[in-house]
């Protein structure tokens, strides 16, 4: 979705020249108002006061980012050291989310590959039937990874039925089930710009590689990888930046081993533990990660174009 | 063609329009009255600015500056639905969720013309393109041919002034765009209406035309009939673009009256017809290869040996390299009473004095 | 495939990963179907067919709580993807209709700002302000959240649509004497419905979706469909849960073949 929005269009010669800002006053206004005003005023808040049960204290603090990066002992008088836990659950995110994203890429390549290379009508029913189960409810795939994958869920009776297993394999609340679910809530959006991609490759470069002499696997290597780059790029992004703020897989397929931001963030404004701006700041420190993805992505496609 | 009474009347008179895109000069100072009830055409290769011009009569584009002015108003500065002209576009641009009659009678309507009078403004113009029996169907269900006869039904059922029509040949195969060339022509004469046409095709503009502008690098180069154009060519882009050219080196002595005199290569005196604004000293001759004669040697005035021989049908093209320096092209008719000399005969060229001309470099 | 030796564009093991891929995507929603229709109480012990779960959802105990839900769902997707849709469309044609503008390019990244921004960002930034303006989250937050959240959804397809259109349809309506506003109505317009509709539609289905968002601006006392089924989720996935899911499934389903199905006859009209 972001590669289609990465690319600002060039301005045409449109007939309604003149009327572009008051055409574009109402999104402006509505998203500058309910986002970006909200986003600004978030990270104000991650340098505020946190109030007991929810809330700010309007009173400048560094309080949240320091509780983010140093422990300072049960009462806060003792030196500072680096406090690993939520160095930790924000390393184990990228760690998950690249891990599904490397998942996505071994499948969704092929796939995408498989699908580009099929006759026309063949090949717009292939892309449907990748497409629609993004339109699923994701809430709804979750829940059904959940219960197909439990001890005592489908897969492993059937496992165990042919004679695979004997045991059930655990895989609920384990990082492989998170991996799982977040490589099922996005293996899609790996699959359409690659796929976008290879359809844009003239494959008269394949058959000039082969005229010289390359095997198959070295055209795909030498080739066809280099050109079909910028999709592959696009992918990556579009499954590891949703995968790192996800909440869902995490909280439905993982347990507390498997803490990630989204789950952790939530907590701070749903649960018990209520520090608002400590929620802000994490917020804001998975943003800006977010935003170094994305530039870095821009930068790809720019160089490319 | 040009039988009308108003002949002299300038039905748009173009007065120094320059249009900049950025620092790109489309069109640089260009001056040009396209007369009432003329088929005109404007010439040049892709990107010359002829589009240009084209657009900012129609009013798609505005001009950086200079006046338009039709049958006396200036319309540069006013929107395209204020000016009575109207465009064939290059891929005609029908409506596609439009019916043929609701196509053409979008204009109409739009004008506020009452829909008892549009429907009958257009039968009457489908009839004129022969495409009553196509009232009902949607432009995707018709052939090339068809959809620009549309176009065209649709140009004209606003009465339009002026008719632009932008390379409205160009999407359809070789065959149909003969015929439809017979067609427009015979439609702009019944009907009377001014046509502006753009072509990059100098054969279309050739066959086509009352009167040809040539364009090049958004300067007007040349304006003229066809007869003019091809014949006395102003200057070497024109004498190059239109048809196959021969560009002697010469030194001018004098010019006058239309008139000059020079020197060519090898020394002999020669005197043929001059480009108004030609001068004296370093010039070019331009010479169309079939108005040059192979002679003997010793009787031509200019001499030189026979390179290369490319056998044509009705013609013998012969390449022959001059003694001094330069090569001439020649073509000879094919007929079995004339010896066309082999390659490596020394041979003698005659320029025909009043087909050759001194250009304006 | 007697020349694959021959085809450039084959590669061994591509065709069973893309099965594996299918089969992957699949299998979970297959057996949930499946086990909705599964008459045990025990949700793993299959117990014959039956459609006892899909009456307990339409007149079990809950069935005023998620019927409530289902409303409350509809009505926000409806609201929140019509309001996205018409700012998007008229976005649309400034980005690609009115030439270069001051804001041109900030404009673009304004619009683009709620697809970059992670979504549990985004539910935070938003209750953090209208907890800070002291504005009540309920309905209307929600409608709120929704409508920003789906304007770039609408603006994907409505800008693809509005850019393989030539804009010399609309210089030609100009040229036979249109105003702009009636090239826009008679001519862009109904070129557009095709693009319009998927953005109505792929809006629609994202605001149906949103999870995480909702949850954040709900406030007490309201419930969309996904924040009720995942309040009884967390006590445990019941039978009713799989009927549910399996209907909100094919709405999907429905949904999204109706607005693939509209998109290849706008192609073909092209």
């Amino acid at each position: 979705m972001a590669a289609a929005g990465a690319n600002i269009s060039k301005p045409g010669s449109g007939i309604y020249a003149g009327s572009g800002v008051a055409l574009m006053l109402p999104s402006w206004l509505i998203i500058g108002l309910f986002l970006l005003i909200p986003v600004l005023l978030m990270l104000v808040y991650s340098f505020l006061t946190k109030e007991f049960r929810g809330g700010v204290i309007w009173e400048f603090s560094l309080d949240a980012y320091d509780q983010f990066f140093f422990y300072r002992g049960l009462f806060g008088d003792e030196p500072p050291v680096l406090e690993w836990t939520y160095i930790g659950i924000f390393w184990r995110s990228i760690w998950q989310a690249g891990a599904a994203t490397i998942f996505c890429l071994i499948i969704g390549f092929p796939t995408a590959w498989f699908i580009a290379t099929r006759s026309g009508a063949n090949k717009s029913v292939w892309l449907f039937l990748i497409t629609i189960p993004y339109w699923v409810n994701l809430l709804i795939r979750t829940i059904s990874m959940k219960f197909l994958i439990r001890d005592t869920g489908p897969l492993n009776e059937w496992l165990m039925w042919i004679g695979v297993i004997s045991e059930p394999i655990h895989m609920i609340n384990t990082n492989f089930a998170v991996q799982l679910g977040l490589f099922y809530s996005y293996l899609p959006f790996m699959v359409l710009p690659i796929y976008a991609s290879v359809e844009r490759y003239n494959f008269a470069l394949s058959e000039a590689a082969a005229d010289l002499y390359a095997s198959r696997w070295e055209t795909l290597r030498l080739i066809i990888l280099p050109a079909v780059k910028p999709g592959v790029i696009a992918g990556c992004i579009l499954v590891f930046v949703p995968s790192l703020g996800a909440f869902l897989a995490p909280d439905l397929l993982g347990g507390a081993k498997t803490f990630m931001i989204g789950s952790l963030i939530e907590e701070q404004f749903k649960g018990n533990a209520g520090n608002w701006p400590f929620g802000a700041a994490a917020s804001m420190i998975l943003l800006s990660m977010v935003l170094v993805a994305l530039g870095y992505y821009a930068r790809q496609q720019n160089r490319e174009a | 063609m040009v039988s009308d009474q108003h002949v002299n009347d300038v039905a748009i008179d173009i007065r120094s329009v320059s249009k900049l895109f950025g620092d790109f000069v489309a069109l640089d100072n260009v001056s040009v009255g396209i007369l009432d009830n003329e088929f005109f055409t404007l010439l040049g290769p892709s990107g010359c600015g002829k589009t240009t011009l084209l657009r900012t009569i129609a009013g798609f584009e505005d001009v950086s500056s200079g006046e338009i002015v039709l049958y006396g108003e200036n319309i540069a500065g006013l929107p395209p639905n204020q000016r009575p002209v109207n465009t064939v576009f290059q891929q005609y641009a029908l409506f596609p969720h439009m019916n043929v009659t609701q196509n053409v009678k979008f204009g109409l309507l739009r004008q506020g013309v009452d829909e008892a009078t549009a429907t009958r403004r257009v039968n009457e113009v489908l009839d004129l393109v022969q495409l009553t029996p196509f009232a009902t169907r949607l432009p995707s269900q018709m052939s090339g041919g068809q959809q620009q006869r549309v176009a065209l039904a649709r140009a004209l059922a606003p009465n339009p002034k002026v008719l632009l029509l932008d390379e409205p040949l160009s999407a359809l195969d070789l065959k149909l765009r003969q015929a439809v060339r017979l067609e427009l022509q015979q439609l702009q004469s019944d009907t009377g209406i001014t046509f502006v046409f753009v072509t990059h095709d100098q054969e279309e503009a050739l066959t086509m035309s009352d009167r040809i502008a040539v364009i090049n690098n958004g300067q007007l180069q040349q304006v003229g009939s066809a007869e003019e154009i091809y014949e006395a060519p102003k200057n070497k882009f024109v004498a190059n673009f239109i048809g196959e050219t021969n560009l002697i080196d010469v030194n001018v002595t004098s010019v006058s009256d239309g008139k000059a005199s020079c020197s060519l290569p090898g020394g002999m005196a020669f005197s043929c017809s001059a480009a108004d604004g030609a001068i004296t000293g370093d010039g070019h001759l331009s010479i169309r290869p079939e108005r040059v004669t192979l002679v003997s040697p010793a009787k031509g005035i200019l001499r030189g040996t026979v390179t290369r021989q490319i056998y044509l049908g009705t013609d013998m093209h012969v390449d022959v390299q001059l003694e001094d320096k330069g090569l001439v092209k020649v073509r000879v008719q094919n007929s079995s009473s004339m010896r066309i000399p082999p390659v490596g005969d020394e041979v003698g060229l005659n320029l025909e004095a009043d087909a050759a001309r001194l250009l304006v470099d | 495939m007697a020349s694959r030796k021959l085809d450039l564009r084959y590669f061994p093991g591509f065709r069973p990963l893309t099965f594996l891929c299918l089969f992957l995507l699949y299998a979970p929603l297959i057996i949930v179907m499946v086990y909705s229709f599964n008459d045990s109480i025990s949700i793993t012990k299959w117990g014959g067919l039956s459609l006892r779960w899909y009456h307990e959802v339409f007149f079990g105990p809950e069935a005023p709580k998620f019927q409530t839900a289902a409303f409350n769902s509809l009505t926000i997707a409806l609201i929140a993807a019509t309001l996205a849709t018409a700012i998007a469309t008229s976005a649309a044609t400034a980005m690609i209709r009115a030439g270069n503008f001051k804001g041109r390019s900030f404009g673009f990244v304004l619009i683009n700002l709620p697809i970059m921004v992670p979504e549990i960002v985004t539910a935070v930034a938003t209750l953090i302000f209208f907890s800070a303006i002291g504005f009540t989250t309920g309905y209307l937050t929600i409608v709120i959240a929704h409508t920003v959240f789906c304007i770039p959804f609408a603006y994907l397809p409505i800008a693809a649509r509005m850019q393989s259109i030539d804009n010399t349809y609309e210089q030609a309506a100009l040229d036979l004497y249109a105003t702009k506003f009636a090239a826009f109505k008679l001519v862009l317009l109904p070129l557009m419905a095709p693009g319009i509709f998927s953005g109505f539609l792929l809006a629609f289905i994202i605001s149906l979706d949103d999870f995480i968002i909702t949850n954040f601006v709900k406030g007490a006392g309201i419930e969309t469909l996904p924040t009720a089924i995942f309040g009884s989720v967390k006590r445990g996935i019941q039978p009713n849960i799989m009927a549910i899911s399996t209907l909100l499934l094919v709405v999907s389903v429905v949904f999204v073949t109706l607005s693939y199905l509209v998109g290849r006859t706008g192609e073909k009209s092209k």
